[in-house]
């Protein structure tokens, strides 16, 4: 690799003005919400627990709220709807695979935008059988994670056996769901918690068919809190981002945890 | 005792360019080479001469060092002392592009956007050779190696051993000083590693190139070389023809890499040495008092009466003949080859009896 | 006279019957893939369609070339520009950039605290949330910006010329933000598969450095380079949340014209732009994604 590999120099030249590029908003955004008139302070921090603005924030805290039931709905979707098709279409409909693998990557094809102009009509009918509750855009947001999911799912996939486990398992006399859920499911758990992280990851930060189709989650509550308080939004969303990050180093680390845990 | 093949000269002919500029050959040399990684000594003090035009195998397990010393020899790695001599020149502080080399590697090598043509003639266009006659000298080196008429090909439309024999010639066309192989044959089939390498062989011996081979494979290296250097833990342990090797192991290593040899114990006096009451003839200079023998398995035999007992570990079929490997009553353990048709399984009582050629001792 | 009929073997079972219980297994099997099938129907197919088949009817349901026609209209086709333009500028800045970072990982640890780091913060500015990273530059360059203000303090002024953040080249930044780590994210997996004998064999061949990269690094990455730009491009161009929030009114690029027609009954006097801008969009991102797919395949025929 000692061909190939740059010099110490250029990757740090690179990775210091990179870097600035991306610090500098972060860093600055930090620092807006540290204004307090002509000096710095805390204040707009420490108004999250202030009593007298709560009403201020409310938006927030229903969007947030909503978001995680969304995020909830969302994962279940993946995991109860997607993985077994998934193990169904690698165990009995192999040569469907590359038919299954375009459909899950289709929605990267297809803007966001364009899917809420036909969802909207779609949602009305869910009004009228469901209710108007944020809870309903899950349906949505399965489709908006359905690359995302499906990749890391693959790859668990890809990397067991799961053929020769469910043969072995049936063998020995257990029916489906006993295979499904005891034998498969257990030894996808890298794939499927790095798809059900990435899941809630993608719903949180999720604006678009929220925002025109008029429920409140967590985004839409901060371009509306952006109205009334700027630094508020800006403290979320110094919170929200994170919070992201945390959540995908922990699907870094426990995904080489699993894979170091499997080898014999 | 080393006594290099004699360099043939080929007169030139129009045709064909490469081999007419066939000259014979430089000198390679490594002079106390030392490498370190880090706190790990890989390399010990190498010493190493290699004639013009000489085929040399550096020979030895994975972790010896050989295919460090080889990139040492190329600059692909830097020598934390000694030095390293092309011709009667210290290159080692020449960067590996001037050194004037070709090398094989063990796979991959090839450049997967360019044809096969194109790879081959590569290094004469970095030397600044004009496109016509470099592709007319890369057709010449591919129609030396066989593989002139898949010239428009891809590389991955090759075969792992019609790629090796582009890398070969795309490493020739350049006329390099001395060519390297580092362990070319490995990624290929059994069969066509053999093809191979005699393939290598006759081209080298036609073109009087100094060649040194690195492999972990004890057949090939007794097959092509005109001599080997067994390395093991970063230092050569013998150098020598294939012959001397396989009859005159100077330590163990040796003897049990290169022939497959059991060590046992004996007792020497003067020009003889006694083993399991049998006296044998000594190679080489006599020794008196307690040896270590060498014995190899096509010189040992299952008898059915005399010779020691043993027992059967495993044996494997090999076509025309078996190898079976026995452990002594003393607990040592011996390979023996013996006729395909006596067939022995694991936990037989056999009786092992040595046949009266000479052996080497330690 | 023989008979032929099928065989019942001594221990009474027929011998046809493997074949039967594998027809009704497959049968389930196939009733297994239903209940995900219809759930892509009804909410990727149909919305989709319904999207682009909304532009060619009217409020009343009637048939009409009308909507589709809009797309010629000027204001229209100077916001695909402006899409174009976006999407192209902040293609190729962020797959130049984002190839330069991928180059300057080479070589280190992939599970190690640099990678780990790089990958998950890549992670988080390419796909979460465009909104925050609005707010994250208004606070950074808006027109109260905190770098907006130190640059007022050394005598420089921002938006002399006006609130171009809020406009269109103030989107050229954000989009950027999220495509520099979109381009690691994608190239990364091709400039790992260099082999390092490439390298090795160049050097030996008599090539230098610079030569390895104009004569065989580069043309071998270029396919998927720019594979990934085009991947970028869609991107770019289907993004709506970060101009969303930038933009409060205004429609200048294609997803706020769609903002627009949605939200108010007629626009540009036509009542169904929004399914027409819809399928003007499709066919753009589903050129450049087919485009995108086809070299990316190409060049994965070398990466054997």
């Amino acid at each position: 690799m000692t061909s190939l590999a740059p010099s110490r120099t250029t990757r740090w030249v690179i990775g210091i003005l990179v870097g600035a590029f991306f610090a500098i908003p972060m860093a600055s955004t930090f620092f807006y919400t540290l204004r307090d008139d002509d000096g710095y302070s805390l204040v707009h921090w420490a108004a999250l627990f202030d009593p007298a603005k709560a009403a201020l924030y409310r938006p927030i805290w229903t969007g947030l709220g909503n978001s995680l039931v969304l995020a909830l709905v969302t994962v279940a979707i993946v995991l109860f709807l997607l993985t077994p098709t998934m193990v169904l279409v690698h165990l009995r409909f192999p040569k469907l695979r590359p038919g299954f693998e375009f459909l899950a990557l289709l929605p990267i094809s297809i803007p966001a935008i364009v899917v809420v102009v036909g969802l909207a009509p779609i949602y009305q009918h869910i009004a009228r059988m469901l209710g108007t509750g944020a809870w309903t855009l899950a349906f949505a947001y399965g489709v908006t994670v359905l690359p995302f999911a499906f990749r890391s799912i693959q790859a668990s996939i890809d990397a067991v056996d799961i053929r020769t486990l469910s043969e072995a398992a049936r063998s020995l006399g257990a029916g489906w769901p006993t295979v499904l859920l005891r034998v498969i499911a257990p030894n996808l758990r890298s794939g499927l918690l790095a798809a059900s992280l990435i899941s809630v990851a993608v719903v949180l930060g999720e604006f678009t068919i929220a925002s025109l189709l008029n429920r409140q989650v967590f985004q839409t509550a901060l371009v509306v809190v952006k109205n009334s308080d700027g630094y508020a939004a800006s403290v979320f969303t110094l919170l929200a981002l994170a919070f992201a990050f945390v959540m995908l180093i922990v699907i870094q680390l426990a995904g080489r945890a699993r894979s170091g845990k499997g080898r014999p | 005792m080393t006594s290099p093949t004699p360099v043939r000269s080929l007169p030139r002919t129009a045709e064909n360019s490469l081999l007419a500029d066939a000259h014979s050959g430089t000198r390679v040399e490594f002079r106390g080479v030392v490498k370190d990684y880090g706190s790990t000594r890989v390399l010990h003090g190498l010493d190493l001469d290699v004639a013009p035009g000489e085929f040399v195998s550096l020979l030895g397990p994975s972790g010896c060092g050989k295919t460090t010393a080889l990139r040492v020899l190329a600059g692909l790695e830097h020598a934390n002392g000694g030095a390293v001599l092309l011709g009667d020149t210290d290159v080692s502080t020449v960067p590996t592009n001037r050194r004037d080399i070709g090398m094989v590697f063990q796979s991959y090598s090839l450049f997967p956007h360019l044809r096969v043509i194109d790879n081959t003639a590569f290094g004469l266009r970095r030397r600044k050779v004009a496109k016509a006659q470099a592709q007319r000298r890369a057709a010449d080196a591919l129609e030396l190696v066989g593989l002139d008429h898949l010239a428009d090909r891809f590389p991955h439309q090759l075969s792992g051993g019609q790629q090796q024999r582009v890398a070969l010639a795309r490493a020739l066309v350049t006329e390099p000083r001395v060519l390297l192989l580092d362990e070319p044959l490995s990624a290929l089939d059994a069969k066509v590693r053999v093809q191979l390498r005699d393939e290598i062989r006759r081209i080298q011996l036609r073109l009087g190139i100094t060649t040194v081979f690195v492999t972990h494979d004890q057949e090939e290296a007794l097959a092509v070389s005109d001599r080997i250097a067994v390395m093991n833990a970063g230092r050569i342990e013998q150098i020598g023809t294939p012959e001397e090797l396989y009859l005159s192991p100077a330590t163990p290593n040796v003897a049990a890499f290169v022939g497959l040899s059991s060590i046992v114990a004996g007792v020497a006096s003067g020009a003889s040495v006694l083993v399991w009451g049998e006296t044998l003839p000594i190679v080489g200079d006599p020794v008196t008092g307690e040896v270590e023998v060498f014995l190899r398995p096509e010189n040992l035999r299952l008898v059915a009466s005399g010779g020691i007992e043993a027992v059967v570990q495993e044996s494997t079929f090999l076509g025309s003949f078996r190898r079976t490997l026995v452990r002594t009553t003393d607990g040592a353990l011996l390979q023996v080859q013996h006729p395909a048709s006596e067939r022995v399984e694991y936990d037989d009582r056999v009786r092992v009896a040595i046949e009266p050629t000479p052996v080497s001792v330690r | 006279m023989t008979i032929a009929t099928p065989q019942v073997t001594p221990d009474g079972a027929e011998r046809c019957a493997p074949p039967r219980r594998g027809a009704s297994a497959r049968m389930w099997a196939w009733l297994g893939l239903v209940p995900f099938l219809a759930y892509l129907a009804v909410f990727l197919v149909l919305p989709t369609m319904l999207a682009l088949a909304s532009g060619l009817f009217t409020r009343d349901g009637s048939f009409t070339w009308d909507n589709l026609a809009a797309l010629g209209d000027p204001v229209v086709l100077a916001t695909f520009g402006n899409s174009m333009w976006l999407s192209l500028v902040t293609a190729v800045i962020g797959a130049v950039i984002g190839a330069l970072v991928c180059y300057a990982l080479l070589g280190i640890r992939e599970d190690g605290p640099v990678r780990t780091f790089v990958d998950a913060a890549a992670g988080v500015f390419a796909q979460f949330g465009g909104v925050m990273l609005a707010f994250t530059f208004i606070a950074t360059i808006g027109l109260k910006g905190v770098v907006t203000q130190l640059l007022l303090g050394v005598g420089v002024e921002l938006f002399a010329d006006g609130p171009w953040i809020y406009e269109l080249p103030g989107l050229v930044l954000p989009y950027i933000f999220f495509q520099i780590p979109l381009m690691v994210i994608t190239f990364m997996p091709t400039l790992s598969a260099l082999k390092p004998q490439w390298a090795e064999a160049n050097l030996t061949l008599g090539g230098t450095r610079a030569t390895f990269w104009t004569h065989v690094g580069i043309p071998v990455l270029a396919p998927s380079f720019l594979a990934s730009t085009l991947l970028l491009f869609a991107n770019a161009f289907s993004s709506y949340a970060t101009a969303a929030a930038l933009a409060s009114q205004g429609s200048q690029i294609v997803p706020l014209q769609i903002r627009t027609s949605l939200t108010s009954e007629t626009v540009l006097g036509r009542e169904n732009l929004a399914g027409a801008l819809a399928l003007g969009m499709i066919v753009v991102v589903g050129v450049v994604m087919w485009l995108s797919s086809l070299i990316q395949r190409r060049a994965a025929r070398w990466q054997r």
